[in-house]
């Protein structure tokens, strides 16, 4: 499992650069995450993180562009407007989730 | 005397009745075991593939479901409305209630159309065509059978579909169909799919991926469509891919009374644990098949191996005992890539599907994830092999457990 500095963090990824330690996360490592991929974090933007984050910690899986319209009540068209292009990868990188392991 | 009640005599319900059955004279228990399904008529799905190049008619792919239930499972034919968990009773449309001990969940996946805007408008059957129906592949076939070049577009709207491979090997066939026709040269193919590439494990994607640009089929990555329009796909984030011909899988919702019953998440899939196939909400009630939400493909490998371990848990459950044979999310997949050549992916939910050998007593080890002719040959078996071995849920000598490999390593993130 590789290990890699974020802003003098160590933590622990997957060969996809994915947090494989959900609970090594916090918000200043979301910030930092999100800043990687081109996403300044707005207000909207965490309250999509804070329902992957929970739905995560209730399930054990990380949730679907879908289950984050139906259950977490925030549109795919929004989605794609808040993380552009691939939505479902990069809410579950920002929230330091596994890939989302859904599309299987 | 207990009574297993199955809601669906597919291959998931089918084999878990035999294999229950099975289990249970083993224990000198006799209980009642009943499966329920809308009709007597058993689908083999896989087969569907071959119809629109014309290699098979629906009615060669369909017989009784009785016919391959043990006797001593009881089929009750009829169109299940809902479940009364609180009760432990399913109520059937045409007013019947069934009560259970134990409830099984095997109603699989079907494709929605109607989910898609514009999808199953007018169009639908003339441009827009699908073949995991026994209709839409007869129709497909027709289709194709009048064409004669222009846009052929192959798209999966949304996943997971049950056979995540089959709109793969359809292009890879559809590809060789028309190059033995004369028509490849004048028809532009395109994949269409909302993943990252061809398939969802990285190792796969990029072989998949590979076969497909070998075959000079576009790929467009990452497009969720938003709705059908005319003769284009307009994605969410706008992007547009026209078309003279659509080919979709429409998104694959569990069975409507699954949601109805407060059974199922945002797909109609009935969550349970991923290793003992228990509902996590409702003791008492498993899902297998399709129907469940677990991290593995919707296949009926998957159905096979799930099987393998539910009659002992049940066993286990019912005595009072922890359920101990845990399902590790084991699929196998043959993946049918044109001019008689097969590719065989095997996997897990941590094991990658990688090269290497697969070991399959009589006919031999088969190559993983690479074309061969011996993988067609042993897909061709399967049917034969589904009839007459899988569905009686007796040992099969194949490794049930998935293999034990080193996660791939590959790089790019999102
Ligand atoms: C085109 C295609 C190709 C495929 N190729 C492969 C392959 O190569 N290899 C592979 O392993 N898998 C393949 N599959 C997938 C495989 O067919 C399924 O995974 C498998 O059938 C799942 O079994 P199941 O019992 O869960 O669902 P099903 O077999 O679909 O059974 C569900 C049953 O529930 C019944 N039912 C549903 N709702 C109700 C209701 N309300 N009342 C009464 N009855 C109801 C249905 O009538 C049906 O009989 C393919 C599928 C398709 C469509």
């Amino acid at each position: 499992m590789p290990v890699v500095q974020i802003r003098e963090r160590a933590v622990h990824v997957d060969d996809e650069g994915f947090l494989s330690r959900p609970e090594e996360w916090d918000e200043d490592l979301a910030r930092a995450l999100a800043e990687q991929i081109g996403i300044t974090l707005t207000e909207r933007h965490w309250e999509v993180l804070r329902f992957l984050r929970a739905d995560y910690a209730d399930r054990g899986q990380t949730p679907t562009t879908r289950r984050v319209d139906v259950v977490g009540g925030v549109p795919v068209k929004e989605q794609f407007a808040l993380f552009p292009r691939k939505p479902g990868r990069k809410m579950a990188y920002v929230a330091g989730l596994p890939k989302p392991h859904g599309c299987v | 005397m207990k009574h297993l009640l199955i809601l669906g005599g597919g291959t998931a319900g089918t084999m878990v009745a035999n294999r229950v059955l099975h289990r249970l004279r083993v224990e000198r228990d006799f209980w009642r075991v009943t499966v329920v399904d809308r009709d007597d008529r058993h689908l083999y799905q896989p087969g569907l593939l071959t119809v629109p190049f014309g290699a098979a008619t629906p009615e060669q792919l369909v017989r009784s479901r009785r016919r391959y239930l043990e006797p001593g499972v009881e089929l009750v034919l009829g169109e299940v409305e809902g479940v009364d968990t609180a009760r432990g009773r399913v109520h059937l449309e045409d007013g019947r209630v069934l009560p259970y001990d134990y409830l099984v969940v095997a109603s699989g996946t079907s494709p929605r159309p109607d989910q898609t805007p514009g999808m199953a408008g007018d169009q639908w059957r003339r441009r827009v065509h699908e073949f995991y129906t026994p209709d839409g592949a007869v129709a497909l076939h027709r289709r194709l059978e009048r064409w004669l070049g222009g846009r052929i577009v192959v798209h999966v709207t949304e996943m997971p579909i049950k056979c995540p491979v089959a709109p793969l090997e359809f292009t890879f066939l559809l590809d060789d169909a028309l190059r033995r026709r004369g028509l490849r040269a004048g028809t532009e193919l395109t994949y269409v799919t909302p993943l990252d590439g061809a398939f969802t494990r990285p190792v796969a994607r990029d072989r998949l991926g590979g076969m497909l640009e070998a075959r000079g089929v576009q790929v467009r990555t990452d497009f969720l469509v938003d709705r059908v329009d005319d003769r284009r796909l307009v994605s969410v984030d706008d992007r547009e891919v026209p078309f003279d011909l659509l080919v979709t899988v429409p998104v694959n919702l569990g069975a409507d009374f699954v949601a109805r019953s407060g059974l199922g998440d945002e797909l109609q899939d009935v969550p349970v644990d991923p290793g003992t196939l228990m509902s996590r909400a409702h003791p008492g009630v498993f899902a297998v098949g399709d129907a469940t939400d677990v991290p593995t493909s919707k296949a009926g490998s998957v159905a096979h191996f799930e099987a393998d371990v539910f009659a002992d848990n049940l066993v286990s459950y019912d005595r009072g005992r922890p359920m101990t044979r845990l399902y590790d999310g084991h699929a196998n997949c043959f993946v049918e890539s044109g001019r008689g050549r097969a590719l065989l992916l095997d996997f897990g939910y941590d094991a990658e599907p990688l090269p290497g050998r697969y070991p399959l007593p009589v006919i031999g080890p088969l190559s993983l994830l690479a074309e061969t002719r011996a993988n067609h040959w042993a897909k061709a078996a399967t049917q034969r092999l589904y009839w007459n071995v899988l569905l009686h849920g007796r040992p099969v000598p194949i490794p049930s457990r998935a293999p034990r490999r080193e996660p791939a390593a590959t790089g790019a993130a999102v």
